[in-house]
């Protein structure tokens, strides 16, 4: 028995998961930056 | 090189680089991808599939060359005593150990409608899921070693080692039989059709500019951790002196 496939369902999953990762990168680099800059600032004042 | 060992002097050049890197890289990527999905017609016997070419191959690459940036960097390390050489290796461990893992999910997807399964254990998916496992391991070690204070000597050397794999992967298609397609763009030779070839090229661009970017941030995380260490320490220190 032969499959058929929808190939643009798997595209969709393929693009999903890389946009959903790539953001999730940027966005935990960005934010984990931003947490450790302002705790040097914090020791800079105390 | 060692006018960057000065840290200021990096974190100078670093704040300004990595908004521009952030943005250019989303706006070339975005564009790139939707200049691909749009434009690129379905294969003869891939299908409309053959879009998920424009994200599989630069995330392939870019698992690869953060490898190869923790090689350079370990070798830097070891041979030149940089002192931001470490830093770089560790910043980039995540987004390369992310881009190998998103190498394997997408070429798995792109498997299954193409090959007929998600999963074969030949050359090329085998020295990737390593490739994986070894950032996995030199994540694990460069950050105990940080953490306990250690000398991150040992962290280089498995840089170096582990770059081993690099050159596996790269010729695995060719070594042993896959499923996988030999090698379809290589120096200043191309057999992909330009309608496909120069989005491709775009979103390999872009991803680049992203990896750089994340790249940056991590090494500024880095730095700013271990400059708020050593200042709380060094308060310690002089509370308990004063004591």
């Amino acid at each position: 028995m032969r499959e058929t496939f929808d190939m643009m369902d798997f595209v969709w999953a393929a693009y999903a998961v890389t946009i959903v990762s790539t953001v999730a990168l940027l966005g935990w680099s960005w934010l984990a930056m931003r947490r450790a800059e302002a705790k040097r600032e914090e020791t800079r004042g105390k | 090189m060692h006018g960057f060992a000065n840290p200021a002097r990096f974190l100078r050049l670093a704040n300004w680089l990595t908004p521009l890197l952030l943005v250019s890289g989303i706006v070339v990527t975005v564009g790139a991808l939707l200049w691909g999905f749009t434009s690129a017609p379905p294969d003869r016997l891939m299908g409309d599939s053959v879009k998920i070419l424009f994200i599989h191959l630069p995330v392939a690459w870019l698992g690869m060359g953060g490898w190869t940036a923790i090689a350079i960097a370990s070798l830097v390390e070891l041979v030149w005593r940089h002192p931001l050489a470490s830093i770089a290796a560790r910043a980039a461990a995540v987004p390369g150990a992310v881009f190998a893992f998103l190498c394997l999910a997408t070429g798995s997807i792109w498997g299954r409608p193409t090959w007929g399964t998600w999963w074969v254990w030949d050359g090329r998916l085998t020295s990737m899921l390593v490739l994986l496992f070894l950032y996995l391991g030199y994540i694990a070690l460069s950050s105990a070693l940080a953490r306990e204070g250690s000398s991150s000597r040992i962290a280089a050397i498995f840089g170096l080692v582990g770059a081993i794999n690099i050159p596996i992967i790269n010729r695995s298609v060719v070594w042993w039989n896959s499923l996988h397609q030999p090698p379809s763009l290589t120096m200043g030779n191309s057999a992909i059709d330009p309608v496909y070839l120069y989005p491709l090229l775009t979103a390999v661009l872009g991803f680049s500019l992203l990896f750089g970017a994340v790249v940056l941030m991590r090494m500024r995380t880095i730095l700013a951790d271990m400059q708020a260490e050593a200042r709380l320490r060094r308060k310690a220190m002089q509370a308990a002196e004063g004591i």
